[in-house]
């Protein structure tokens, strides 16, 4: 993890904004128009591919928060650290460029992110609603304001008891 | 007969016609769009759309989503506790592997590490779903295959590792048994014998295994050569599992970040060069191999262990003395009620672990409440299922059931 940290720090320097620890993975936040560049230079580093890409409603704050957690296959070293590259975008005007060009494995989860959040990824080369129906995926399933509504407890009809005589 | 009276028209472009279990339509001069699915030979559903020129497939577009079942949505208003028999049924088969990544994150938030004991006691359920979870994937890569032994054999060596897990858990799948700071119960008496039969056993039937399938002349024909992954794609995928150990790579999550008592056991981790669906195939019976090994080991140590600590102490001391004396009677833990109110501080934690079919990896973040802020889950199946976009294009339409069995692809998994 330590190496991992360390080589991700010497790509990211200059281009970062503030490091977030997270427990089993550290996170980089970098501003919006320099995020092609990060990735670039984290694919470079030797971080060959994206584990998870992970979106966050934070409705107070009026952001989403997108979180690219990449890692290595080929170096051993790099592969015991989950190194995250995060953008917060407004919630209103969630657009951001795409980087599976960059990381292929982030095509399909941006797809994901894309039908859940209704993030734009622009440039990505087929932004479709993946596993959710199209009118599903216009509610944004995974925003906060998506409420999903508990089905009461059925304790079935309500019974009189007739009184004895 | 008349030549009127038999109309064989020809097939006009922009026509659909129904086939047994796909529809096809003529987008061309011998250019077809076929619909495969959803319901197919496989397990689960999922529909792949594939467009033919001729009987080569050039374009692959899997589309997936037909048993989503909005996990990460439903995990925001569960209590921490009841996460774990919800992301279950991803993959009922392989329930403890799927599911321990999320208790070993939710325990990195709670800051606490379960016993010894239950850390064996997860590693040995783990390694019974990973062989069951393989056996599984196998059985149903002879079905594509219409291999029908091959399907048999498989399923019914499973129920072997299926029953052991049952005598260990109490139920034969979805078994939520590796809860936040440890794991629900102990093994009953006699299960480690039973534990060395079955695997003298499945060692036996390995070898049975690879003289009617591996190296059978017709399977092999089929297999060889077929959706080969060069190693640098299998990198640029991001593909997990035994496929991508298939194509040269070495990473297994118990080996780079060992989790449990993953570093105190002695395994290999099978690594093949080919990249083609026989190397994937044979990952996956080496991976038996191994995952045997490991379990004679875990047995050895548990018999040696005496017997207690499978809840981490913090909870223990809580519990009322009926939980403890069903304990030591019976040697397993009823779920103590301060689960049910369990709160975890804030924070934010990553943790992935070896499925059967691959690298997990959840990502749960707290805000202090009784419920996740956010659980994010990616399962191995969503990351394979790129390879039918990338790799299927180019073979003919025939290889692509030996590509998808292959793969080991598992909607249900998939799809969330």
């Amino acid at each position: 993890m330590e190496e991992a940290r360390r080589r991700a720090e010497e790509a990211l320097a200059g281009i970062y904004e503030s490091v977030e620890e997270g427990k089993g993975f550290v996170s980089f936040i970098v501003p919006l128009e320099r995020l092609v560049e990060a990735a670039e230079a984290l694919k470079s580093a030797g971080f060959d591919h994206v584990k998870s890409v992970t979106a966050v409603d934070r409705p107070k704050e009026g952001v989403i928060e997108v979180t690219y957690h990449a890692s290595s296959y080929g170096d051993p070293e790099l592969a015991r650290g989950i190194i995250g590259l995060t953008v917060r975008i407004p919630r209103d005007n969630p657009r951001m460029p795409s980087l599976s060009r960059i990381w292929v494995s982030a095509e399909f989860q941006e797809r994901e992110v894309f039908e859940f959040f209704g993030v734009i990824f622009e440039g990505h080369p087929d932004l479709r609603p993946i596993l959710l129906a199209p009118p599903i995926a216009e509610l944004r399933p995974l925003r906060k304001d998506f409420v999903v509504k508990e089905e009461p407890v059925y304790r079935g009809p309500i019974q009189k008891v007739e009184k004895p005589p | 007969m008349a030549s009127g009276e038999l109309k064989l028209s020809g097939w006009e472009v922009g026509e659909v016609r129904r086939l047994p279990g796909m529809d096809v339509k003529k987008i061309g001069r011998d250019l077809y769009e076929i619909f495969i699915g959803p319901q197919h030979p496989g397990s689960g559903h999922m529909r792949i759309i594939v467009r033919l020129d001729g009987d080569v497939m050039v374009e692959v577009d899997p589309d997936l989503g037909y048993v989503h079942r909005t996990m990460e949505k439903l995990a925001e208003g569960r209590s921490y506790i009841k996460v774990i028999p919800l992301m279950e049924r991803m993959a009922i088969l392989d329930a403890c592997n799927i599911t321990l990544p999320y208790v070993e994150a939710v325990e990195k938030l709670l800051d606490l590490e379960p016993p010894e004991r239950a850390k064996y006691l997860r590693v040995l359920l783990c390694e019974i779903n990973r062989i069951a979870s393989h056996l599984y994937g196998m059985g149903i890569f002879g079905v594509f295959l219409g291999h029908s032994t091959m399907y048999m054999w498989p399923f019914g060596d499973r129920e072997v590792f299926v029953e052991l897990a049952e005598r260990l858990t109490g139920a034969r799948l979805t078994h939520t048994y590796a809860v936040p700071g440890g794991v629900r119960r102990d093994v009953p008496d006699g299960f480690t014998d039973d534990l060395r039969k079955a695997i003298r056993y499945m060692r036996k039937r390995l070898e049975d295994y690879r003289k009617i399938f591996l190296d059978n002349p017709v399977i092999r024909a089929r297999l060889e050569d077929v959706g080969v992954i060069p190693r640098n794609l299998a990198i640029e995928l991001g593909i997990v599992g035994p496929n991508l150990r298939a194509s040269g790579v070495e990473y297994d999550v118990r080996l780079i970040e060992p989790y449990e008592v993953y570093d105190e056991l002695d395994f290999e981790i099978p690594v093949f060069e080919e990249g083609d669906a026989l190397a994937r195939t044979w990952v996956r019976v080496e991976e038996i191999r191994q995952s045997l090994r490991i379990l004679e080991q875990v047995a050895d140590k548990l018999d040696k262990m005496p017997r207690e600590g499978v809840m981490h102490d913090k909870f223990w001391a809580k519990a009322p003395k009926l939980y403890k004396d069903v304990y030591a009677r019976e040697g397993r833990v009823k779920l103590m009620p301060l689960f049910a109110t369990l709160r975890v501080p804030k924070g934010k934690a990553f943790a992935r672990a070896e499925a059967g079919r691959g690298e997990i990896v959840y990502y749960v973040e707290s805000e202090g409440g009784m419920t996740p802020y956010r659980v994010r889950v990616v399962s191995p199946s969503f990351r394979n299922a790129i390879v039918f976009k990338y790799i299927a294009p180019g073979h003919r339409l025939m290889d692509l059931p030996a590509i998808y069995g292959s793969i080991d692809y598992f909607p249900p998994e998939a799809d969330r």
